[in-house]
C-alpha cells in the first residue's frame, strides 16, 4: 500500500459542526414534545439534617400542578458503582445544600418552580463536616453514620468520614532517605473545580402507552444513564431507551446522572412528558465538582537528579455520596510518580465524606491533583539541584518497556521525545517574546504530564450498502470532542474510503452496540479499535468476494482509494458497488462487520507492586506529555498573566490533528482556570459563588493568546487504531504545575495551593 | 392563550415581521425559543454571563436572557438562524467550521452573532481586537484560540 492516506490524518471539519454552526443542532432543552410537563427541583436548604416531615398542601394548590414526588413516592433503593449510598430524593436525611428533597412536574415551568418553592420540609438540623479538617477532626459529626451497613464492592477499612483508603508501594522508601542527596517535602492544597460545561443539565423523558420511557439527556453514556434509572426506578432496561442528542460539553460532569431518574419518575407519575433543565446556580450546587483534595509528598534524589524515593499521602474530599470517588482516589494515587521511574515509593490515600456537593470525575480524574503536586517537587528538586528543569524530567522519563507504577508495562512511550520537543520551542521562542511590561516579572515554568487511553468495554457494526458506502454504528456519545467525525474517520481509512462514504447512526440504546462512557480519554483508541475492527472484518469479506468475482487469490488485491478493489499490477478491479450488489441480492447475503471488546491491557503486577483496595485492577495505554507557559506576574497586585503556552503530546498518531489541537487547546484554558481563577467556595455548608458572576472561568482575554501544540507522533500505539492513543484529558494534567513552577521562576515564592489568586501570588511574594 | 397584561409587540425577526403577544416578564430569549421555536440561541446562564443567547439587536448583539421582549417592539432582531444567506453557512459562520472553532457547538451562536457584529464594525481586527469582541462568550471547549482563528479567517475571505 502506497502512505496515501483517505481520511486518517486528515482535519477533516468536525460533522456536526454546520448544524451547531447554524443553529440547527438540538441540544437535550431544544426539545419540546406535545403535552409536556415542566420539572422542578426542591434542593435542600441546609448541608446537614433529618427530614422531620414534608408538607405538600400549598405546593399542590398552584395551578397547572400535575405531580409531586418525595422519597416516599420512590422504590425504597440505595445505587452506586461503588458504595451503594445514593438516592434519588433524600431518604430521611439531607447531607448538602442544594441535595434533591422533592419534584415537581406542572403545566409550565414557572408553576414548577413556585410549588417547589411553597413544599415546605420541616428539618432537625444536624452538624456538619464542610472541609477536611472538618471531616477527619477527633470526634467529628458523621455524614453518613451508617455507612458500615452499605453494600459496597469492595470490603475496604473505614474510619469515620473516612470511607475508602487505599495504598501502594513499591520498593522501600523508608529505606533509602538516608541515601539521597536533597530532599523537598510540602503539603499542596486543590480547590473544587466546576466543570462548566456552558450546557446546564437536562432531559426529556416521554412515557409510551406501551410502559416504556424515552430518554433524551445530557449524558456522557446513553447505556449507563440507561442502567442507573433502570437501578434506581426499579424498571426493566428493555423498557428505558436512552437518546444521546447533541451534548454542550462534559469534561466528566456528564458522567453520572444528573435530573434523568428524577425526570422519568415524574413522567411516570404523570403519564405525561416531563422535561427539567437545571438553572446554572441549581447545575453547579446540586450535581459534581473536582476533587478538593490535600496532598503531602516527599521527593529524594541524587546528586545528578536521579529520582530515589516518594512517599505521598492523599486525601480527597468526596462531599457527601461515594459516587466515582474511589476510582478517582484509585487513579490519582497511581499517577502519583508521574512519568518518571522511581524505584522507592509508597503513596497512602482516602476518601472522604463531607456535607458537600459530591466529588466525582473531572478531566484528569485525580491526575491533575498528583500532578500539581509531583511536578511542583521535581520544579524544587531541580532548583536545589541547580540543575536544569526539563533536564532533570529529562534524566528520570519513562520509555518504552519501562513499568508504571502498580506494575504494568508501557508499551508505547514518547515522553523524551515531548521533552525535546518543549526544549527545543522553548530556546527558540521565548527569548524572541516581546518583554514584559514594566513592574512586571517574567517567568518560564514547565511540567511533565502523563495518563491514559483506555479502559472498559465497546462495540461497534458496520454495514455496507447498495452504492458501496458504509453504514457505522457504535454507542459513543459525542460530548462535544468530535468522536462523530473521527470514529468515521477510522472506519473510512480502513477501507480506504473519503469520510464522505460513511453514515453515522446517532446513538441509541434500542439499536447501538454497547459502549461503556465517553470517559477517560479512551474513545478514539477503545472504539476505535472496535470501529477498526469491524470495518477490518467487513473488509475481509469484501475482499473475499472480489477474489471471486475478479477470479484470483484474496492475497492479490488492493484497495485503491474510493471504493475499489483492484488486482495488484494489472487493470482489473471491481467495485464496491458491485460487490454489494451481488452479496445482497445473491452470494452471502449483505456484507457486514462487528467487533467487541473489553480493555485487555496489562494487570497490575502483584510482583512489582504491594496494593490494596484499589478500585480497578489495570488501566489503558499511556500517554505521555510536556508544557511549558511563560508568565508575567505583576508584584505589585500579585495578578498573574499566561503569556504563552507550548503543549507537546505523545499522541501515538493524530486521526484529526485540527480536532486534537481544539482538543489540546480548550484543555489548557481550562488548565490555566484552574490554576489561576477557579475554586467553589463554601461558606456554613453553603456554595458561596453558583453562578459565572462569583466562578470566573476563563474568558477570551484570560486565555493566553498563543497556545502552541505540538503533536508528537513517533511513538505510534500498537494496539491503537492507526497508532492512535487518547488526547481528552492529558493536556490539563500539567497546566496548574508548569504555572505554578512558572511564578516561582518569576518572583522566588513557591505556591502549593491553587488557585494562585493575585492574593495568593502577592502573600507569597511579601512573606519571601 | 393570551391573558389581559399581555403586551402586544410587532418586530422584524430574521428579516420576516412578527406581531406576538408576550407577558410583561417575558425575555426575549423565551420568546424566542419558546414562542418562536428558534432554538439556536442558547440559555446557558439566563444572567447574562455566558453570552450564548447574544442575538442582534438592531444591528448590536445583545443578551437576549436580559432582553424584555416587550422592549423589542418594533426593533429588528438577528438570530444565529438569522445569519444563514440563502440557507447556507455565512462567511463568518462558515469559517467557525473550517477552523475548527466549533467543539460541543453550545456557545457558538452567541459566537457566530459576536463575530458577525464585530466584522460589521471592523472588517480588519486583530487578534487582540477579537479577543476582547468574545471577552463577554464563555467557551468551555476550545481554549478560544481557533474561535480567533475563524474571525481572522472570515475577514481575510470578505476583504479578499
Amino acid at each position: 500500500m502506497t502512505q496515501e492516506f483517505s481520511a486518517v490524518g486528515l482535519s477533516s471539519a468536525r460533522r456536526d459542526s454546520s448544524e451547531k454552526a447554524g443553529g440547527a443542532a438540538k441540544f437535550a432543552d431544544d426539545y419540546s414534545v406535545p403535552g409536556m410537563l415542566y420539572g422542578a427541583i426542591l434542593g435542600s436548604p441546609i448541608a446537614s439534617g433529618r427530614i422531620k416531615s414534608i408538607d405538600l398542601t400549598e405546593a399542590k394548590t398552584v395551578p397547572g400542578v400535575v405531580s409531586i414526588l418525595t422519597a416516599d413516592d420512590l422504590p425504597d433503593r440505595r445505587v452506586g458503582s461503588f458504595i451503594k449510598d445514593e438516592v434519588t430524593l433524600a431518604r430521611g436525611y439531607v447531607r448538602f445544600v442544594g441535595e434533591p428533597v422533592a419534584a415537581v412536574a406542572a403545566e409550565t415551568k414557572e408553576a414548577a418552580d413556585l410549588a417547589a418553592q411553597l413544599i415546605i420540609v420541616d428539618f432537625e438540623d444536624l452538624p456538619s463536616v464542610c472541609s477536611l479538617d472538618e471531616a477527619l477532626a477527633e470526634d467529628a459529626p458523621l455524614v453518613h453514620p451508617g455507612q458500615d451497613d452499605y453494600v459496597r464492592t469492595s470490603e475496604t477499612p473505614t474510619n469515620g468520614n473516612i470511607f475508602w483508603s487505599a495504598s501502594i508501594l513499591e520498593g522501600n522508601p523508608d529505606a533509602v532517605w538516608d541515601s539521597c542527596d536533597v530532599i523537598v517535602e510540602d503539603t499542596y492544597e486543590t480547590p473544587g473545580q466546576y466543570h462548566a460545561y456552558m450546557e446546564p443539565c437536562s432531559a426529556l423523558a416521554e412515557p409510551d402507552l406501551a410502559g416504556r420511557i424515552t430518554v433524551r439527556s445530557t449524558a456522557q453514556s446513553i447505556f449507563y444513564i440507561q442502567g442507573r434509572i433502570s437501578d434506581e426506578l426499579d424498571i426493566p432496561m428493555s423498557n428505558i431507551r436512552c437518546v444521546a442528542p447533541k451534548i454542550g460539553g462534559g469534561f466528566g460532569g456528564k458522567n453520572g446522572v444528573s435530573v434523568q431518574p428524577i425526570a422519568v419518575a415524574l413522567a411516570r407519575a404523570s403519564g405525561r412528558p416531563v422535561k427539567i433543565t437545571l438553572s446554572r446556580s441549581q447545575d453547579m450546587e446540586m450535581l459534581r465538582s473536582r476533587h478538593p483534595t490535600r496532598i503531602r509528598m516527599r521527593t529524594g534524589a541524587k546528586k545528578d537528579g536521579t529520582l530515589v524515593a516518594r512517599e505521598a499521602e492523599l486525601w480527597f474530599d468526596a462531599g457527601a455520596y461515594t459516587d466515582e470517588s474511589p476510582a478517582v482516589l484509585s487513579f490519582g494515587m497511581l499517577c502519583s510518580r508521574g512519568p518518571y521511574n522511581c524505584p522507592n515509593i509508597s503513596v497512602k490515600g482516602h476518601a472522604v465524606y463531607t456535607n458537600k456537593l459530591k466529588a466525582g470525575s473531572f478531566r484528569g480524574f485525580g491526575n491533575p491533583q498528583a500532578t500539581f503536586a509531583s511536578e511542583s517537587q521535581l520544579d524544587a528538586l531541580a532548583v536545589k539541584l541547580n540543575m536544569d528543569p526539563i533536564e532533570l524530567r529529562r534524566k528520570n522519563a519513562m520509555k518504552a518497556g519501562d513499568h508504571w507504577l502498580g506494575g504494568q508495562t508501557v508499551d508505547s512511550c514518547a515522553m523524551t521525545q515531548c521533552l525535546d520537543a518543549l526544549d527545543e520551542r522553548l530556546k527558540e521562542e521565548v527569548s524572541a517574546l516581546p518583554p514584559a511590561e514594566e513592574g512586571w516579572q517574567r517567568g518560564v515554568g514547565v511540567s511533565g504530564l502523563s495518563h491514559i487511553s483506555g479502559l472498559m468495554g465497546t462495540s461497534a457494526f458496520v454495514n455496507l450498502r447498495a452504492d458501496g458506502t458504509v453504514a457505522l454504528q457504535t454507542g459513543v456519545v459525542d460530548i462535544g470532542q468530535g468522536s462523530d467525525t473521527v470514529l468515521p474517520q477510522i472506519c473510512a481509512e480502513t477501507l480506504r474510503l473519503p469520510l464522505e462514504s460513511i453514515a453515522y447512526a446517532a446513538q441509541d440504546t434500542d439499536s447501538s452496540p454497547y459502549n461503556w462512557k465517553t470517559a477517560a480519554s479512551r474513545i478514539t483508541y477503545t472504539a476505535g479499535r472496535a470501529v477498526m475492527q469491524a470495518t477490518v472484518e467487513m473488509r475481509e469479506r469484501i475482499l473475499r468476494d472480489a477474489a471471486d468475482m475478479l477470479e484470483c487469490s484474496k492475497d492479490d488485491l488492493e484497495l485503491d482509494i474510493g471504493g475499489t478493489v483492484r488486482v495488484v499490477g494489472a487493470d482489473r478491479k471491481v467495485s464496491f458497488r458491485e460487490i454489494a450488489a451481488r452479496a445482497f441480492n445473491r452470494v452471502g447475503g449483505p456484507i457486514v462487520g462487528q467487533h467487541a471488546f473489553a480493555f485487555d491491557g496489562p494487570r497490575f503486577d502483584p510482583k512489582r507492586a504491594a496494593m490494596s483496595n484499589f478500585a480497578f485492577d489495570n488501566l489503558g495505554v499511556y500517554v505521555f506529555g510536556a508544557v511549558g507557559v511563560v508568565v508575567d506576574v505583576d508584584t505589585v497586585t500579585g495578578k498573574t498573566i499566561v503569556q504563552k503556552v507550548w503543549s507537546a503530546h505523545d499522541i501515538g498518531r493524530a486521526i484529526n490533528p485540527q480536532s486534537v489541537e481544539g482538543q489540546v487547546q480548550g484543555a489548557v484554558v481550562q488548565g490555566v482556570g484552574y490554576a489561576l481563577l477557579e475554586e467553589l467556595v463554601w461558606e456554613n455548608g453553603r456554595l458561596t459563588n453558583p453562578s459565572f458572576m462569583d466562578y470566573k472561568i476563563p474568558d477570551g482575554m484570560d486565555a493566553p493568546s498563543e497556545i502552541t501544540v505540538m503533536l508528537i507522533e513517533e511513538a505510534p500505539e500498537a494496539t491503537g487504531p492507526f497508532g492512535a492513543k487518547g488526547i481528552g484529558e492529558a493536556p490539563i494534567v500539567g497546566v496548574a504545575p508548569a504555572i505554578a513552577n512558572a511564578v516561582f521562576n518569576a518572583t522566588g515564592a513557591r505556591l502549593t495551593r491553587i488557585p494562585m489568586t493575585s492574593e495568593r501570588v502577592l502573600n507569597g511574594i511579601l512573606s519571601l | 392563550m393570551t391573558e389581559s397584561n399581555d403586551i402586544p409587540i410587532r418586530l422584524t425577526l430574521n428579516k420576516s415581521l412578527k406581531s406576538v403577544f408576550c407577558k410583561p416578564t417575558e425575555t426575549l430569549l423565551s420568546l424566542l425559543r419558546d414562542g418562536f421555536g428558534l432554538t439556536g440561541s442558547k440559555r446557558g446562564c439566563n444572567q447574562g454571563l455566558c453570552g450564548a443567547c447574544t442575538v442582534l439587536i438592531d444591528g448590536k448583539p445583545m443578551r437576549s436572557c436580559l432582553t424584555i421582549a416587550a422592549t423589542c417592539n418594533g426593533r429588528d432582531v438577528v438570530t444565529v438562524e438569522g445569519l444563514l444567506e440563502n440557507g447556507k453557512l455565512s462567511t463568518m459562520q462558515q469559517a467557525l467550521v473550517d477552523s475548527g472553532g466549533v467543539q460541543c457547538g453550545f456557545c457558538t451562536p452567541g459566537v457566530a452573532i459576536a463575530l458577525t457584529s464585530l466584522l460589521r464594525e471592523d472588517p480588519k481586527p486583530d487578534r487582540t481586537k477579537i479577543r476582547e469582541a468574545l471577552s463577554g462568550h464563555l467557551c468551555r471547549c476550545s481554549g478560544y484560540i481557533k474561535i480567533v482563528d475563524a474571525a481572522e479567517a472570515a475577514a481575510e475571505k470578505a476583504g479578499s
